[in-house]
């Protein structure tokens, strides 16, 4: 690499770091404005919550198209928008394998999931792992493994809100971050605490909308520079890479080792069978009102997720060809800054049109956290008021009111301890963490899932064993794993207790939660209960005496 | 679309749907009518579940020990392991449409001449 390489791109860096402390007021604004505009659509939302269902379900009154929207809002997290952008502009296309796992995944749920739990649940994912079951040890099963996911899944939000806020408005300093994370907190509380599931809807639906606008001007842009030719913009962004015609092909991120090609697999099975088991994604179905309404809802948002992944490969490798690696590692090791970057050089790097892309897109970014924030907090609070207050301390006496209060605080709780959770997870791997959420849900929902509605021998040991063993096996083994202990990039990288290679466990968790829900159902003495799988079964393909 | 099964008759409070006892749950579980509608879905989400987890996995199998056949370009800039990537997304919004059409056509129909049974028997 030549001096005057580098130079110029310390010259780069020091520019891009000025103009971003210039603009801070202009995203500032522009985040306060979203925040605002939200926080009306909540108060809005709030006056009409009146009963559980509006509470839990937003009142079962979405259309499928709206419900499409804010699925693909639920979904589309930073980790989709600035972690697969990054990493196809560094990785090339060992990046858009993700994309490629999240999108497959929703067959899962449109096939096997989404209709039947529509039809036979209420308000929760345990509605239906518990209904044909011993009420209180499954419902207290389903009510730890949902806030399990959802507090993981949640922590990767913050450390990434934290993350985002060093970058794009130049706080650099600990207080700063955690001040970030707590007003991220505040906000969650406010949006769930206020609007429950309705001003959540709205919240997610207006994300979904702002970012895919915001993703298809900078494809456009993009696109406009290459005259709308895209072997043209791979060719640039392999030869700007350094990589050559690697760049275009598997292997730079994942093709190391035989251990690296197994972790690969891991993650990948884990991404395409762990979104049929998000509960946060699963009681977006009880927000329509009929099983038809849940399926076009799964077929939107198949539309709107694929069509954001397929801009994210003109996104990456746009950042890869007119930015360039250097460039864009300088400000951010993972990656996380291209799309800001390639923003800000798409509207003209120190122009004003370069400042208003680059404040636009930020704003994006913070919508996006906030949304998904909002949706995971609620179905955390929702599966413990309604699972584990209701059914489990209660054993169903508790009044409507009483469950709702419950709910309320359960937010204000899973809102601080996120809070101080984010504050110190500030800076572990985001990537990591999200992955586990996606294996956990795997191994320790999905196989319950499933046997609950097709399987009429799957009993009480089985749904137990199966959720306690995949939560259990999954979360074990990443805490043995290098993303704990032993490298660099682990969490505590100075010491070294990681005997399990991969990580990502999902190729040894997620069979182990379907052989131990077989097995646990095998050797149980327990004869299941014959009328009660004849109700769901019937009512979960029919939608009789659904909700 | 006449064939779409009304929602729930419900009170718009959110009041409790009608509920048909177990008995008849039984008796509609056990029925020609509902073991068709099972078999309706099963034979045909199933197998087609298999066939897009396998279609995935020998992607991702393909992508980590077939560099030499990933690499191969197919024409311009364009090599395999991109076509294969665009033909996940292609049979993924395929087989969404596909499974759709056959639940509009043959599930919805058969699933609320069920349902409408049993409310009014309830």
């Amino acid at each position: 690499m030549s001096a005057a390489h580098s130079s110029h791109a310390v010259i780069q860096l020091a520019a891009s770091t000025s103009s971003t402390s210039e603009h801070r007021p202009l995203i500032i604004t522009l985040f306060a404005v979203f925040v605002a505009a939200t926080l009306g659509i909540t108060v809005w939302a709030g006056r009409q919550t009146k009963s559980a269902s509006d509470f839990y379900a937003g009142g079962r009154q979405f259309t499928a198209f709206q419900n499409g929207l804010a699925v693909s809002g639920d979904y589309m997290s930073a980790a989709s928008f600035l972690g697969i952008a990054g990493a196809i502009a560094l990785f090339g296309y060992d990046g858009f394998l993700y994309s490629i796992g999240f999108l497959v995944a929703w067959l899962v749920a449109l096939l096997l999931v989404a209709e039947p739990l529509r039809n036979s649940g209420r308000y929760t994912m345990g509605d239906v792992l518990a209904y044909r079951m011993r009420q209180r040890p499954v419902r207290t099963a389903a009510g730890v493994s949902t806030i399990v996911v959802s507090i993981f899944y949640l922590l990767a939000q913050m450390a990434g809100a934290g993350v985002l806020v060093a970058l794009l408005l130049g706080i650099t300093s600990d207080a700063g971050k955690i001040l970030i994370v707590a007003l991220v907190g505040v906000l969650m509380i406010l949006y769930v605490t206020i609007g429950g599931m309705k001003g959540t809807t709205w919240v997610q639906m207006v994300k979904a909308v702002l970012l895919i606008a915001g993703a298809l001007l900078m494809t456009l842009m993009v696109l406009w520079k290459f005259d709308f030719n895209v072997s043209d913009l791979l060719g640039t962004a392999a030869e700007k890479s350094g990589h050559g015609s690697a760049f275009l092909e598997p292997g730079l991120k994942y093709g190391a080792t035989d251990v690296s090609k197994l972790d690969f697999i891991s993650l990948g099975i884990a991404l395409v069978l762990g979104t049929a088991g998000l509960p946060h994604i699963l009681i977006r179905f009880y927000t329509v009102p009929t099983a038809k309404a849940a399926r076009k809802s799964v077929n939107w948002a198949i539309g709107i997720i694929g069509a954001f992944y397929l801009m994210t490969i003109a996104l990456g490798f746009g950042a890869a060809a007119l930015i360039g690696p250097e460039e864009i590692k300088a400000k951010n090791p993972a990656g996380n800054a291209a799309a800001p970057q390639l923003a800000e050089y798409l509207g003209g790097l120190g122009t004003t049109g370069g400042a208003v892309m680059l404040a636009v897109i930020s704003a994006v970014a913070f919508a996006t956290i906030l949304a998904v924030v909002a949706g995971l907090t609620l179905a955390s609070s929702s599966s413990f008021a309604h699972d584990i207050y209701a059914n489990v301390i209660r054993k169903g006496k508790a009044t409507e009111k009483e469950e709702m209060s419950a709910a309320r605080w359960a937010t204000v709780a899973i809102g601080v301890v996120s809070i101080g959770l984010g504050a110190m997870a500030r800076d572990l791997n985001v990537a990591g963490l999200v992955a586990l959420a996606f294996a956990v849900a795997a191994s320790a929902n999905l196989p319950t899932i499933l046997y609950s509605l097709f399987w009429k021998r799957f009993t009480t040991q089985g749904a137990l064993w199966s959720i306690y063993g995949g939560l259990a096996s999954s979360v074990l083994l990443v805490l043995f794993s290098p993303v704990v202990s032993g490298k660099a990039s682990s969490m505590f990288p100075d010491v070294d207790f990681a005997w399990f290679p991969l990580e990502n466990p999902g190729l040894i968790s997620i069979p182990l939660g379907f052989l131990l829900g077989w097995v646990g159902s095998v050797l149980s003495k327990e004869e299941p209960d014959k009328g009660k799988y004849a109700e769901l079964e019937v009512k979960s393909l029919t939608g009789t005496g659904a909700h | 679309m006449a064939t779409e099964a009304p929602p729930p008759p419900q009170s718009p409070e959110g009041g409790s749907p009608v509920q048909p006892t177990t008995e008849a749950f039984l008796e509609a579980q056990n029925s020609p009518e509902f073991a068709e509608l099972r078999r309706s879905h099963r034979s045909f989400a199933f197998p087609l579940t298999v066939g897009f987890i396998a279609w995935y996995l020998l992607y991702v199998l393909l992508s980590s020990y077939a560099d030499d056949f990933m690499s191969k370009i197919v024409f311009a800039n364009f090599n395999v392991a991109f076509v294969f990537g665009l033909a996940q997304f292609a049979t993924t919004f395929l087989i969404a449409w596909f499974y759709s059409r056959h639940a509009t056509n043959k599930l919805d129909p058969q699933a609320a001449a069920i349902k409408s049974r049993l409310e009014a028997d309830a």
